[in-house]
């Protein structure tokens, strides 16, 4: 399958978890625009404090620098990019071109999605393309990298090295299947799974019960999603307006209840008491942090939490 | 059947403002049944274009007419000697895109010109509400998602189960008026006791039968002529 030492892509984040540590990855959002510099400054605010950096695809449907010119600017940088692919703008033959792309420029880790419909983004008349769905794309994936061959069956040349990854949601439904999708992306390729931010601990536990029934843990890293809450206001917005996220009241009015000005604080102290949390549920592998458009917290967040150093594992 | 909406009176308008004679033409099937294009929409329109144009002292005559169907030949010969015997210069067609096609192909140097927007294949799904149900993607799966189409119902077209904007039922593109598809796929499913399907990968599918394939055909050999 691999001649890498077993390993699948030899990324660190893959190092990092095999050698059975607690991982943490953030994200790192591309500009709006062809603005290094502002990428830069990001990368240097999250540098040393996750083992690798989600580089988002348009998150939104919202235009924004490619990810794979964002994490080849990762790359440079010293920070591991885990490249975010969705199906939403580009069939299988753009996406199997844009992996090879992304394999040459050094990229060892991708996320497989379908991607947020464009209608919640700044082109809502664009046409979408959806040509794969999210499993569709990681089994294309795989095959490439596991049997050297494209969706058509044609051979490649020279093999890529890609640490594949999925996102799972326990918080939508119907909930039963949620973990029945969980398993189809795992049996399509997915080697860790990250998932949608996690404000509902008892579904979540449920959730992950379920999936260690079915042996999922066993065969595939489970990172737990987590977003700090920067206010009441945004809680509450997130609960309403963003489907498939549900924030319980009880967690609302602690954000609520903190001191004028200090709501950010009890946010962020919430989020760390989450990753000791998580930590403790059988089959978590480590941490996802998305602290949107929040870097420059991201080092006092692992910090606090007691996530640094991060592990340093020779290739 | 096909569904149509009426395009807004203002363009169709604009279209035929320089014409003299102008013929506007409805179909007696799908449209008619969506209360788009039949009999009762070209007298409503060619009333509202008689007195729009009218007060611009435009004075056009403008014809009336509704046929069977606009995909056919044999239904659409009539509204050809008419176009020609009555010396119109320009067609208005209430039919879907189909007839405004057929009519194109046929009409020589007339202009034909679209009375409406044809906007899916679908039913009706309750008093003056009808819904998308098929995409005619020329290769149907339906015998695996309970009779139930996630090509044509799915906002993102998903083959293998809801996406995370799936909740309490609804699609999150548009939770007050669009099912999440996946979720009706799933209690059917679990209704006819085969939910243990949903396990089961859908692959990449084959869109060379969608109209990504170029323009499709449909033969019925036994029925045509010996060659």
């Amino acid at each position: 399958m691999s001649d890498n030492n077993g390993f699948k892509s030899g990324s660190n984040l893959e190092r990092v978890l095999r050698a059975g540590h607690f991982a943490v990855t953030c994200e790192c959002g591309p500009p709006k625009g062809a603005d290094v510099e502002h990428l830069e400054k990001k990368i240097n605010l999250v540098k040393g404090c996750v083992d690798a950096a989600n580089v988002t695809d348009n998150q939104t449907a919202v235009v924004r620098m490619s990810s794979i010119g964002a994490s080849a600017i990762l790359v440079r940088n010293g920070v591991e990019p885990v490249m975010q692919m969705v199906t939403r703008d580009r069939n299988r033959i753009a996406a199997q071109s844009d992996i090879f792309g992304a394999s040459a420029l050094g990229i060892r880790n991708m996320l497989c999605l379908t991607g947020d419909h464009q209608t919640f983004g700044n082109h809502p008349m664009a046409k979408n393309v959806f040509d794969l769905d999210s499993i569709q794309l990681l089994d294309m994936v795989r095959i490439i990298r596991d049997e050297g061959k494209v969706n058509s069956g044609d051979p490649v040349e020279g093999g890529i090295k890609m640490f594949l990854g999925a996102a799972a949601n326990p918080f939508a439904d119907p909930f039963e299947f949620r973990v029945i999708r969980l398993a189809k992306k795992i049996s399509a390729g997915a080697d860790f799974v990250q998932t949608q931010c996690i404000y509902d601990m008892d579904r979540f536990r449920q959730f992950m019960k379920m999936a260690c029934d079915m042996g999922l843990d066993k065969k595939c890293f489970i990172l737990a999603g987590l977003t700090p809450l920067k206010s009441a206001g945004m809680a509450a917005y997130m609960n309403k307006n963003v489907a498939g996220i549900s924030i319980p009241d009880s967690v609302i009015q602690r954000i609520r209840g903190a001191q004028k000005g200090k709501q950010a604080e009890e946010g962020i102290r919430f989020l760390i008491e989450q990753i000791q949390e998580v930590k403790e549920i059988p089959g978590i592998a480590g941490v996802h942090i998305m602290a949107i458009e929040w870097e420059d917290r991201v080092r006092e967040i692992a910090e606090r939490a007691g996530l640094l150093p991060r592990p340093a594992i020779e290739a | 059947m096909i569904i149509a909406d009426p395009k807004p009176f203002g363009q169709v308008k604009e279209y035929i403002k320089d014409y003299k004679r102008v013929l506007v033409v409805g179909c007696g099937t799908c449209v008619t049944v969506c209360l788009s294009g039949g009999e009762a929409e070209v007298q409503l329109l060619a009333s509202g274009l008689r007195i729009a144009l009218g007060k611009n002292g435009k004075n056009p005559v403008i014809l009336e007419g509704t046929v069977q169907r606009q995909c056919d030949e044999e239904f659409v010969v009539p509204v050809l000697d008419r176009v020609r015997d009555e010396r119109i210069d320009a067609v208005v067609t209430l039919a879907c895109g189909v007839g405004v096609n057929f009519l194109a192909d046929r009409l020589g140097s007339v202009p034909v010109f679209p009375g409406v927007d044809t906007t899916f294949y679908g039913a009706s799904a309750g008093q003056g509400l009808w819904a998308e149900l098929c995409a005619g993607c020329g290769n149907c799966i339906t015998a695996y998602t309970g009779g139930i189409c996630p090509i044509a119902r799915c906002s993102k077209h998903l083959l293998n189960g809801p996406c995370g904007g799936s909740e309490k039922g609804r699609c999150e593109v548009a939770p007050n008026s669009i099912d999440c598809v996946w979720q009706l796929i799933y209690d059917r499913l679990k209704k006819l006791g085969r939910l243990s399907e949903l396990q089961n990968l859908l692959p990449a599918k084959d869109w060379r039968t969608a109209s990504d394939g170029g323009v499709r055909r449909s033969v019925r050999e036994y029925l045509q002529e010996p060659k």
